[in-house]
């Protein structure tokens, strides 16, 4: 287990630094420099920029030089506001969080219920309403649901108030954000609860004289969850991504929007330290997701 | 008694003899038995699936709407008399009433020309956008580049994922432990990110260095977004090839013919990649909406494709302005992704359950 | 309800599975009865409805399955009449199943512990201290060693062998009256299944209760079956002692069976498959579910379903053939 563990642990890091230098580099082959694209600088800002930023030194150590500045906690400053990223950063990624913790657990729980119903009913009313639904649900991509929901809810029929920092309402996006992957926990859950209901050992429980509703809850669904485990990492890949669009769209000054903006208006380090972090968070939640899945399965011991 | 006898008088107890003849016993032929032997008819895999296939009544209508949108999308530039990257004129005249036109409306000069020549101008079906372009073919051809892509990086995707996983499963070992090291790492990588990186970069990099060639019009962000494909999207398709490769090699006729001195690759390609063929045909199937998905995410973000092609999604983004006012120009590239995507699933989802045996 | 000499009787038994492709009659007028203490073999191959027998008195049918007609008298009382609640104070209680793969029988994220103290904890007041108590007993009785620390680990923990006896200490657990055995050695090691089944004789010495053996496996039957009944297509063919079976077969089937397995009596002799394929139960054919496999098929077998009739006090066999020696002899 242990071994698994710092297995995990080496390709999260090795992912890591990919990501770091890939970043970078890009940034840096980005032709011209970051500074002489906006404003006429006079030679003497320019060269005390450059020496701020290491620019004269070669490729490769600018490259250590800023994953160290990364390491203590100095993630440079954006060339857009002129303050240090991180604090910026950090308050942004906070609302980004709020919603996009909302949206996993509204789509886990109720991915999971629905999943569950849709399996015990199948092919039943409430099952077959339920693939409708989460066909609908998985073809719809979440800027386009974001986007009708922002047109009929909130600007024509007026049901939910156009969000503001001041009076944040989150129920439209979230909904927006958490309807792709609670179609795909509901189906992913079904799919499961079928096959755990299948095996051999629902049929002993049966004979053991369990209950139907115990044999369902405790002896199938605690089987049936341990592929809806591993979908988590992914999930949250997902909601940090269709942030992005999410929060553009209704306007929520959010990591994602904040990222979109920075790639529009050509702020680079904004955009490789965002780029760094949103990475950073992606391959954690991986990580955690394989090692809670080993904790949750005895049958696997070793990779 | 012995028991014979013991048996006769016990049966003669029973059975009444005078309901017998000689013909009851007489021995059945091979054909009566035959006849009341019946058996399901026997099919092949391919005959067997289509048939289910074909019993799925979601999976049958996601056919058709394919097919009507493919249809449509060949036909309609023929018969549609404008360009989507013109705008529209009238005998060469520029007319300012042409844009922001709602359906089927014509402008003011289209309506005097009308009346004055009779000659009757082909409808806007879809009105104009804020430039003075037909919207309808707009979106025709938006449809068509999205399809195109999504098509393409699919099966650039599948073919770079069959050849990896196939490599990798069938020569196992370190070969297969390396190379499945790889795709851990890859799989790992956030490649939505890597994308949108990719494309700021490659725009400002390649930006001036394209024209003329025929890239050109695809644009950076096509490019950016095909070697990402190219480069990260491989991988599931690679692991699910591979997992097969994996089975079918541990199976008998594949030894059978290592025997009588099949070369390597002759196995590879007679034995193990029909047997996937299913598995393939199905990722594939799925894959196209996911790379679709990806592109208009993408466009939506303005790193789609670039002006003047549109697919759905740039289309749609250029909407979102005026959405309030012309709310129809977002919905209509929306609900045809959506189409497009929930056909393509519902006919994978189909497939995967006609022609997946494991199942059920 | 009134007492029986029988613990279990089953009457004229019919169970289908409902399907898309139609209804598949899996048993089709099964009737025996065992008594308290005996043990009673079903021999069939698959398809022949042994196991959905089995599983019709439990009812513990797939979603699809169902019995259509017939009745199950457990002491009397017919248990096909019981309502759910009531089924399962049966099952678990006062008669157990133990099935073929023990790997797959046993839930894998419980520990076995566990699963031996669920069942004892659902027709027992014992709470869970004393079930596990009970437990560690069990344990003892099937034999596995070491006990206390096997109790809490994971089925794939443990190996086919000892695995299988979990499952009969997790079936004996309440002491039923009645042990079905689907199975049982199936997919054991030749030399473990001698002491599976060693182990179940002794513990019916023991507990005194019922053992209903479903097998395909003639050799298994042979040593320790009171009675045995022969099905094939959802109907039983033949039953009686193993003597009658062995070396008496009544039926073409039976006769069939024998000729295709090594028997020490005939060790020089060629071992005779049957031929064709195993019936289509989603298309009963009219007459002898055998008929179109059997060599010595007659056209009365083509039509008509042979009755059962008495070979001997404790034999009897449903197939033409035996009218057919009797007509012969009585025109000779």
């Amino acid at each position: 287990m242990a071994k698994y563990i710092a297995k995990r642990i080496l390709l999260a890091i090795v992912s890591i630094w990919i990501i770091t230098m890939i970043t970078f580099f890009a940034m840096n082959a980005i032709p011209g420099g970051p500074f002489n694209k906006e404003k006429a600088l006079s030679e003497k800002t320019l060269k005390e920029l450059e020496e701020r930023y290491n620019l004269d030194k070669p490729v490769g150590e600018q490259y250590v030089l800023y994953m160290k500045d990364i390491l203590h906690g100095d993630w440079g400053v954006s060339l857009k506001t002129g303050r240090p990223i991180w604090d910026d950063m950090i308050k942004k990624f906070a609302v980004s969080a709020k919603l996009g913790g909302m949206a996993s657990i509204f789509a886990i729980i109720i991915g999971i219920i629905l999943g569950a119903i849709a399996a015990l009913t199948r092919n039943k009313l409430p099952d077959r309403l339920i693939i409708f639904f989460t066909t609908l649900g998985t073809a719809m991509p979440s800027f386009v649901l974001a986007t009708l929901l922002l047109l009929v809810f909130c600007l024509k029929l007026g049901w939910f108030p156009v969000y503001s920092a001041t009076d944040p309402n989150y129920t439209l996006p979230v909904i927006a954000l958490a309807v792709y992957p609670m179609a795909y926990i509901t189906r992913l859950t079904k799919t499961s609860m079928l096959d755990a209901l299948n095996q051999d050992y629902i049929r002993t429980a049966r004979a053991k004289g369990v209950s139907k509703l115990k044999v369902i809850f405790l002896h199938a669904l605690r089987n049936a969850l341990i592929p809806v485990i591993t979908y988590v990492g992914p999930m949250v890949a997902y909601i940090l991504t269709g942030s992005m669009v999410v929060e553009n769209i209704f306007t929520i000054g959010g990591l994602g929007s904040t990222f979109v903006t920075s790639i529009t208006s050509r702020d680079y380090p904004t955009i490789m330290a965002v780029t760094i972090f949103l990475a950073m968070l992606m391959v954690v939640a991986n990580l955690l997701t394989d090692i809670v899945y080993k904790f949750v399965d005895p049958r696997i011991k070793l990779d | 008694m012995d028991n014979k006898e013991m048996k006769r008088s016990f049966l003669s107890a029973q059975v009444d003899l005078s309901k017998f003849n000689a013909g009851n016993f007489e021995k059945a032929t091979d054909e009566e038995k035959r006849q009341k032997d019946v058996m399901g008819e026997s099919t092949t895999f391919f005959k067997d699936g289509m048939r289910r296939l074909r019993k799925n009544p979601l999976a049958m209508a996601s056919i058709v709407v394919l097919f009507a949108i493919l249809l449509v999308i060949i036909i309609a530039p023929h018969f549609v008399p404008y360009s989507y990257d013109e705008v529209v004129t009238v005998n060469g005249q520029r007319d300012k009433t042409m844009t922001n036109l709602s359906f089927m409306c014509y402008s003011d000069k289209e309506l005097i020309y009308m009346d004055e020549t009779g000659e009757d101008l082909f409808p806007h079906i879809f009105g104009t956008d804020g430039l003075g372009r037909d919207y309808f073919i707009r979106v025709i051809y938006g449809t068509r580049v999205s399809l195109a892509v999504g098509v393409v990086a699919a099966l650039m995707v599948v073919l770079i994922g069959i050849i990896y996983g196939s490599v990798a499963g069938y020569f196992g070992g370190k070969v297969d432990l390396i190379m499945m090291r790889i795709v851990d790492i890859i799989y790992s990588l956030p490649d939505m990110l890597i994308i949108i990186l990719l494309s700021v970069v490659l725009k400002e990099v390649l930006g001036g260095k394209l024209a003329g060639t025929v890239f050109s019009k695809l644009g950076t962000n096509m490019i950016s977004m095909f070697i990402v494909f190219g480069l990260l999207y491989w991988v599931s398709m690679a692991r699910l090839i591979r997992g097969q490769i994996l089975t079918i090699k541990n199976n008998e006729y594949v030894l059978a013919a290592k025997c009588i001195g099949t070369s390597n690759r002759k196995i590879l390609i007679k034995h193990i990649l029909p047997n996937c063929l299913s598995v393939i045909i199905i990722t594939t199937a799925l894959q196209i909406p996911s790379a679709i998905f990806t592109e208009s995410y993408l466009s939506f973000l303005g790193l789609g494709v670039s002006i003047p092609l549109s697919s759905l999604g740039s289309l749609a983004n250029d909407a979102r302005a005026g959405m309030q006012t012309y709310p129809e120009r977002l919905v209509i590239p929306a609900v045809i992704i959506c189409l497009i995507v929930l056909a393509l699933n519902l006919l994978g989802d189909g497939l995967r359950d006609a022609f997946d045996t494991k199942l059920d | 309800m009134a007492d029986s000499k029988y613990v279990l009787e089953v009457n004229d038994l019919h169970t289908s599975f409902f399907t898309d492709s139609g209804e598949v009659k899996a048993v089709n007028g099964v009737n025996f009865k065992i008594e308290p203490g005996k043990t009673l073999g079903i021999v069939g191959e698959s398809g022949s409805g042994k196991s959905v027998t089995a599983y019709s008195i439990m009812q513990i049918l797939a979603q699809t399955g169902r019995i259509t007609s017939g009745e199950v008298l457990f002491k009397g009382e017919d248990i096909t009449k019981y309502s759910e609640r009531e089924m399962q104070k049966f099952r678990g209680s006062k008669c157990s199943i133990i099935f073929q793969d023990p790997m797959t029988s046993l839930n894998p994220v419980f520990t076995v512990g566990y699963q031996l103290e669920e069942a004892i904890m659902l027709h027992t007041n014992k709470n869970r201290a004393q079930a596990k108590e009970r437990a560690i007993e069990l344990l003892k009785l099937v034999g596995v060693n070491d006990p206390e620390k096997r109790i809490n680990q994971y089925p794939h923990e443990h190996s086919g062998g000892m695995r299988q006896r979990d499952m009969i200490a997790m079936a004996l657990a309440c002491e039923p009256d009645i042990l079905i055995a689907d199975e049982p050695t199936t997919a054991l090691d030749v030399t473990i299944q001698a002491q599976i089944l060693e182990l179940m004789q002794e513990l019916q010495k023991k507990l005194g209760m019922a053992i209903i053996m479903v097998t395909h496996d003639l050799g298994v039957i042979a040593n320790m079956c009171d009675e045995i009944i022969v099905m094939y297509g959802g109907r039983v063919c033949e039953r009686g002692t193993a003597d009658d079976i062995f070396y008496r077969p009544a039926h073409e089937y039976t006769k069939g069976l024998l000729r295709s397995i090594p028997r020490k009596d005939n060790m020089k002799e060629k071992l005779v498959p049957i031929g064709g394929t195993p019936i289509n139960l989603l298309n009963m054919p009219e007459g002898c579910a055998f008929c179109p496999r059997c060599d010595a098929a007659m056209k009365i077998c083509l039509n008509q379903v042979p009755d059962e009739l008495r070979i001997s006090d404790s034999h009897l066999a449903s197939c033409w053939m035996n009218v057919k020696e009797l007509y012969e002899s009585k025109e000779a």
